[in-house]
């Protein structure tokens, strides 16, 4: 390892540098669980996490994840592949979605065999619940195919996987913030700049590949259902990179954040036989879905539960939330399996569900688009060959990623599953990618002085507006003009508004100019990467006239197949997009077609 | 409101200092972790962790008003004023109400926090029933947010031998489980007369946990096996 050095000017000669096979940025549980595959496999991983491992995201995970084991009702992977692609509104690529279900049973029995402490059956299985969009034979009876670790599922799996890496060996590099990728000029990605977020001083991890895991940007919204670290950064980092972001306008709005605070109410609560009621005291999802009624998927419930506050039927003075019911369960069940919901919902919303409804309301979630990549974690772009070709030494799972299995919607419980399946199989494919590719390569110093550019810009002093002010005004800007419901001329005057707050973001001053453990600037570094994302979001939005899943377009209400079965690509230079068809053709089985959705 | 706020920049700053903050506008239903957050708006020098905003994921651990407790769970409502904020005890500052976990974390790795099994796995789950299943409830929930550790006075006193209230709670969660088969080993790294023994029952853990889990019990717990593993 070289000497320390640097100011946050950054004299890249003397940079610190360290080495190794992959580059894990991010430990969530896509993050954690490519770094494990890889540590058990003997090669040098180094994990980067800009916040301590366990307090990643996945930790809020609550319902539970997907699988098809049958523990509780009849079940099968193919039927789980069903309700995928009909949940994704045919959006998602049949492919990898056939791949993660077949792949799902297995990794969740891999999670248990390492630890997770799952809800258990009388017979000792894993205990399964209701999830909304689950269905038995193709669009039948209700199934059960949620795994669950009562309502803290994620915690148990973000925990247990961090336990796993902590007995393989993994690398960490708690509390370093990753600025940007490194990439040579044949396109290579050879690691990425990060900074120690104590001490301020820039760290060059070189790397023969490097996966981005960095979670979902749902701080892009004002009303959000998640941490403050959701900032979307490898996202952001990628589009710098010239990496297309794909499907950005799918941004999936759960239907029961806590009203007027955001914090989720695991769609388990309606699982467990929950049900929602408006301001008459009716139960309207009998009316949206006579069928799944309130275990519709939740792009549906979403829109319904808009509709109702639209038409004055919502709860409270204000008619500004409906009510979730869960007074009518068992207090043990409440307890014994939403005992992180009722301390939610107790503390912030000051109710007892037990003995009271939860006034809720749609908040921003799970963003659906991300990194292109395929099934195998490679991140793909159009190039000479085809819509497309990996990036050499470039991979991505999670939330960040778009393989595409969500599509135009997600369903409750295959997010969970979608990170531990393709973050072991980015490393599987890693650890291939490896035996041909032995020796790093030489860095390109302009990708590195352009990284360290971005903290020396927050150097400059003087008089300026603060980071704080322009975030709050992104993303009321993003609520106002681009949430549930869309329209040409609201988004037409989304996309200038944010555009104006981009321009601000150029003349913002930081007045914290401190190298210790400097959070200021590490928010005005978030708020970059932020903000590259709310255009790439509102102009993806705008482009896309159907409604589709999430997008929902007043002006274009149908879905249109014939002109919309396709992937959005947005660049960040000239804010281009381009488009690339979905996969249809699944790896074995036949395809399912797209058909109208009815729940 | 009125607050009281540690600050110490090492770069700057030869000694900590309280330093007085007040807070307009302060609605109904605020949590500390809000409140902060306003001041740091007003004053963005002011520094201290924090990610979920729902006290899952352990990041602001502080020291309110002489106990430890998480910002973004603690209402406004029940704090005397002026609030006063330090950094957790016991651990060297960083930088305001910042600590440095790591002798924290290190004590968590030292206790093999990970299931061991030695048998082959079998091709479904290892089965559990609901009964073993509850005896991890009140174990496996703690995030890891030091809450408890720092409020214990056999850590401040050794820091770096005694293993503190939250590694034990996850020794308790692994020896717990009817899965794990590294009872003998897991018992054996706690031998001797600080990694375990130092515990005094003072139960300061217990009253500061922020998701009420008990510390004590499961010290006590792992004692009464030691008993038994040494018979
Ligand atoms: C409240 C809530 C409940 C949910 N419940 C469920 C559920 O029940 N079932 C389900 O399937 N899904 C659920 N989801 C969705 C699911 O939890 C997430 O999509 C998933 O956990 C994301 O995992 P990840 O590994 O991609 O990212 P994350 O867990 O978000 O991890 C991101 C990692 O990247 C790191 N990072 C980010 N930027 C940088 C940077 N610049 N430098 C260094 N490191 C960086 C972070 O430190 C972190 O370690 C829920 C989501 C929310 C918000
Ligand atoms: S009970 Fe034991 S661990 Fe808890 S505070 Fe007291 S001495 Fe520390
Ligand atoms: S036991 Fe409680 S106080 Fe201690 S670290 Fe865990 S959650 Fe925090
Ligand atoms: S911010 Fe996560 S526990 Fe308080």
């Amino acid at each position: 390892m070289d000497v320390a050095c640097c100011d946050s000017g950054g004299n890249k000669m003397n940079l610190t540098k360290r080495k190794f096979d992959c580059l894990v940025i991010g430990a969530g549980g896509g993050g954690l669980r490519a770094a494990l595959q890889l540590s058990q496999a003997d090669a040098s991983v180094g994990v980067v996490s800009k916040v301590f491992p366990t307090r990643s995201h996945t930790v809020a995970a609550q319902g539970g994840i997907n699988a098809a084991l049958a523990n509780v009702l009849p079940d099968n992977w193919h039927w789980h592949m069903y309700d995928t692609i009909k949940g994704s509104d045919y959006l998602g690529d049949q492919d990898a979605i056939e791949y993660m279900c077949r792949a799902a049973s297995n990794t969740v029995i891999e999670l248990e065999h390492s630890g997770v402490p799952f809800s258990r059956l009388e017979n000792g299985r894993i205990y399964q619940r209701a999830f909304g969009g689950q269905s038995q034979n193709f669009g039948g009876d209700q199934a059960a195919r949620t795994c669950a670790a009562a309502d803290r599922t994620g915690h148990a799996i973000l925990h247990t996987l961090y336990q796993q890496n902590i007995h393989a060996r993994t690398h960490f590099f708690d509390e370093y913030f990753a600025l940007d990728l490194v990439k040579d000029e044949e396109g290579y990605i050879l690691g990425a700049v990060a900074i120690e977020i104590e001490t301020g001083i820039p760290l060059l991890i070189e790397a023969k590949t490097t996966l981005i895991a960095t979670g979902g940007a749902g701080q892009l919204f004002y009303n959000n259902t998640n941490a403050r670290i959701n900032t979307g950064d490898g996202m952001a980092m990628a589009l710098r990179a010239g990496i297309p972001m794909e499907d950005m306008e799918f941004f999936q709005f759960h239907p029961t954040g806590i009203a007027g605070k955001g914090m989720l109410i695991s769609e388990g609560v309606r699982g467990e036989g929950g049900y929602l009621v408006n301001g008459e005291g009716e139960r309207f999802m009998e009316r949206y879905a006579p069928h799944a009624k309130d275990l519709a998927s939740r792009d549906v419930v979403s829109r319904s539960i808009a509709i109702e506050l639209k038409e004055g039927r919502g709860c409270g003075p204000d008619k500004d939330h409906v009510l979730l019911k869960v007074d009518h369960l068992d207090a043990d069940i409440i307890k014994k399996r939403l005992p992180g919901i009722r301390d939610l919902s107790m503390t912030f919303a000051g109710v007892d569900p037990i003995n009271a409804p939860i006034p809720v309301c749609p908040t921003a979630h799970y963003t659906m688009g991300g990194i292109p990549t395929n099934r195998h974690g490679q991140v793909v772009v159009p190039e000479h060959q085809g819509a497309e070709e990996p990036v050499p030494g470039l991979y991505a799972a999670g939330e960040c990623a778009c393989v595409s299995v969500h599509g135009a919607n997600r369903l409750g419980g295959n997010s969970l599953l979608d990170i531990v399946v393709f973050g072991r199989a980015a490393g599987n494919h890693i650890i291939e990618y490896l035996k041909e590719n032995r020796y790093h390569r030489p860095i390109a110093e302009e990708s590195v002085d352009y990284a360290l550019s971005r903290l020396a810009r927050w150097d400059k002093k003087g008089d300026g507006e603060s980071v704080d002010s322009i975030k709050t005004d992104l993303k009321k800007t993003m609520d106002k003009y681009c949430g549930v419901f869309r329209q040409e001329d609201v988004l037409k005057e989304g996309v200038e508004k944010v555009l104006a707050i981009e321009e601000r973001l150029q003349h913002a001053r930081l007045k914290d100019h401190s190298k210790i453990f400097n959070t200021a600037r590490i928010e005005a570094l978030e708020l970059e990467n932020l903000m590259d994302l709310a255009v790439a979001t509102v102009c993806s939005a705008l482009e896309r006239k159907e409604s589709r899943g999430a997008h929902s377009r007043i002006d274009y209400p149908e879905r249109d197949d014939k002109n919309w079965l396709k992937h959005s690509l947005y660049f960040k230079e000239g804010r281009r997009l381009e488009y690339k068809p979905v996969h249809i053709k699944p790896l074995t089985v036949d395809s399912f077609p797209p058909k109208p959705r009815v729940y | 409101m009125k607050f009281l706020i540690y600050r110490y920049n090492p770069e700057t700053d030869a000694e900590p200092h309280m330093q007085e903050y007040e807070l307009a506008n302060v609605e109904p239903g605020m949590m500390l972790l809000n409140a902060l957050e306003r001041l740091k708006a007003q004053d963005e020098t002011l520094s201290f962790r924090r990610s979920c905003g729902e006290g899952v994921c352990g990041s602001d651990g502080m020291n309110i008003n002489g106990r430890n407790g998480l910002a973004c769970i603690t209402p406004l409502t029940v704090l005397k004023q002026p609030v006063e904020l330090r950094p957790m005890p016991g651990l060297p500052v960083i930088r305001d109400l910042i600590v440095d976990m790591g002798q924290f974390f290190h004590q968590y790795r030292s206790v093999k926090p990970y299931l061991i099994r030695h048998d082959p796995d079998p091709e479904i789950e290892i089965k559990q029933s609901p009964e073993d299943r509850d005896k991890l409830d009140g174990l496996y929930e703690c995030i890891l947010c030091g809450c408890c550790t720092t409020s214990c006075p056999s850590f401040w006193w050794n820091p770096d031998l005694f293993r503190g209230p939250a590694a034990l709670l996850q020794s308790a969660r692994f020896l717990m489980d009817s899965r794990d088969q590294g009872t003998a080993e897991r018992l054996d790294e706690l031998e001797g007369p600080y990694r375990l023994f130092r515990c005094h029952t003072i139960m300061n853990c217990v009253d500061v946990c922020p998701k009420n889990l008990n510390p004590t019990s499961a010290i006590g717990n792992i004692k009464k096996l030691m008993v038994k593993h040494h018979i």
